[in-house]
């Protein structure tokens, strides 16, 4: 594998989504900060002013890192899923398999623009957040890697959609019928202390727990759960769904005849 | 060293149909050849196999000497493709898909800046390079395809009916810039519809049906297998009867126009002997058909005769 030509080749993808992001920031930026300022407004001040006090911090407080990170992860999601598909929809995305840079760097641009976006709109959603309440930084290096790992696993999971998906409508699937169901009952708006025993233990199933708690504890410094147990599950997420993008891609599957 | 050597490629897809059924073909460095074909032959994925947007089901390709299955960097490197459909993004301009797609071969930024305005230049899309590809007509659009399969500079052009449905102005001057980049020593394949686009351009044919390679040689010896034409003859006086000309087929046409049928046995100027001897005067001639057309009807459809008759 000719390394320059892969480094050059990554660059080209990851400016090109980010100048596409830019591009259509109307559809990109601007509904994400929409949604999440309406959810500080009535999750926040409206009915978290009588929920009161949760995990030690007031309820705006509390969300306030969970629904940063389902911005990340949907942003995320959302900039590989549509612009991977895209272009096999257009069929522009025989630029890329005509040309020899490696699937691996294929994978990873795309990757890198999904990150770069579901960033891009959390760094929004902060600031957004901070006009609503206090957040201080109790564990950065937490905060910024948990975020990070976490992006990183759901572009990749919009790589794979996309590649599977053959029209319109089942990009719209997966994040509507499991993404936006497992975010809102991974503790976004509650502690799952506050569940009953079995819904608790269900609760641990859910990937999105980890990522939320984790970016919690590196904010607030409070969680529902074990931080070594987000890392371990995020890194087997990223080994599985990268090495399943490979394989798909390798076969051609969704996009060569 | 050749450009490209197929043996024994074959695919079937998925749904059963087999496009290709072991074709084998050779292509010379600096050679400008056809594939010609009807629609469903084959050719698109043959083209399309070389180019790894299909896989194939069997056989083997090199691309000046890399083995496409053991070093597609190398093969991909060698070969650029215009495509049969607009296949780029139609929201970004033409300046953006060029050097993205240098940068997609790992050519620098700025390199790809100066190929960029060197190839929209020489298709004469430098003044539209910042508009949205979406708003170029339909022969700018096929330039700009020609432009992005030129910007690594490859040494094997692979042209999918590069000419559909433009006009026969901008069609002779892609002919010039093919013809251009052929002498400069790039080695072209082209599939058309248009014969008389193969016949102007290139040196070597082969013609695919139903999946099998029925003819593979240079267009000189093709055409010379063509034994007969016919010919449209406009006449400068009406003819009140049935003109004498004896061992020619001919029918008329009107009261001016006679067709005839000229085979090798008897050639043009014993016709004209003929039409002196009877006092008709012709204003002008035409070929009724393009040569190679006429060439390429016979050999399908004898194809096909014999295929029916195994049957």
């Amino acid at each position: 594998m000719n390394l320059n030509l892969n480094m050059i080749a990554f660059y080209t993808i990851v400016r090109k989504e980010v100048i596409r992001v830019l591009r259509i920031w109307i559809q990109t930026i601007v509904p994400p900060a929409i949604t999440m300022t309406l959810y500080f407004v009535i999750f926040g001040n409206l009915i978290g002013s009588r929920v009161g006090v949760m995990g030690g911090y007031s309820y705006m407080q509390f969300i306030a890192p969970g629904i940063i990170m389902m911005s990340v992860i949907t942003n995320s999601y959302g900039n590989v899923v549509s612009s991977f598909f895209g272009a096999k929809y257009g069929g522009h995305i025989e630029e890329m398999l005509v040309s020899p840079m490696s699937n691996a760097t294929i994978i990873l641009g795309h990757i890198a623009g999904g990150v770069l976006r579901g960033l891009l709109v959390g760094a929004m959603v902060t600031i957004i957040a901070l006009s609503f309440t206090k957040l201080e930084l109790k564990h950065p290096l937490i905060t910024f890697s948990i975020v990070f790992l976490s992006s990183v696993v759901f572009a990749m999971a919009g790589f794979i959609n996309a590649l599977y998906a053959k029209k319109f409508d089942d990009i719209a699937i997966i994040p509507t019928f499991i993404i936006t169901p497992l975010t809102y009952l991974g503790g976004v708006f509650y502690s799952i202390n506050l569940l009953p025993d079995f819904w608790q233990f269900a609760s641990k199933f859910n990937p999105i727990l980890y990522m939320v708690n984790a970016f919690r504890y590196g904010i607030l410094g409070t969680s529902d759960i074990d931080i070594s147990y987000a890392y371990i599950v995020v890194c087997a997420f990223i080994v599985i769904l990268f090495t399943l993008s490979f394989v798909l891609l390798k076969r051609g599957v969704g996009i060569r005849d | 060293m050749s450009a490209l050597i197929i043996k024994n490629l074959a695919k079937t897809y998925a749904n059963g149909f087999t496009a290709l059924k072991g074709i084998n073909l050779k292509v010379d460095v600096g050679g400008f050849y056809s594939l010609l074909g009807p629609n469903g032959a084959g050719k698109t994925t043959a083209i399309r196999i070389v180019c790894s947007l299909v896989e194939k089901s069997s056989g083997n390709i090199e691309v000046f000497g890399y083995n496409l299955a053991t070093h597609p960097e190398s093969v991909k490197m060698h070969i650029g493709m215009v495509p049969q459909e607009v296949n780029f993004n139609t929201f970004d301009t033409p300046l953006n898909i060029l050097v993205n797609q240098a940068g997609f071969y790992g050519i620098k930024r700025s390199i790809a800046l100066q190929r960029a305005k060197k190839y929209l230049g020489e298709l004469k899309l430098w003044d539209k390079r910042d508009d949205i590809s979406r708003t170029l007509s339909g022969g700018m659009k096929r330039r700009l395809m020609i432009a992005r399969a030129l910007i690594h500079e490859p040494e094997l052009l692979i042209l999918d009916e590069p000419t559909a449905g433009v006009d026969i102005e901008i069609r002779r001057s892609m002919w010039k810039f093919f013809k251009n980049i052929n002498a400069n020593g790039t080695t072209i394949i082209l599939t058309t519809h248009y014969l008389e686009e193969a016949e102007n351009l290139c040196r070597n044919v082969a013609i695919i049906d139903e999946g099998m390679i029925i003819e593979d040689t240079r267009m000189g010896e093709l055409l010379r297998q063509l034994k007969q034409e016919t010919f449209v003859l406009n006449l400068e006086n009406e003819l009140t009867e049935d003109p004498n000309l004896k061992g020619f087929t001919y029918s008329m046409m009107g009261e001016n126009v006679l067709e005839i049928l000229v085979d090798e046995d008897h050639g043009i100027n014993d016709l004209f002997e003929l039409l002196n001897k009877e006092n008709i005067k012709v204003s002008s001639l035409r070929n009724k058909s393009n040569r190679l057309e006429e060439l390429f009807m016979r050999l399908v459809d004898s194809k096909k005769d014999i295929s029916e008759e195994h049957s």
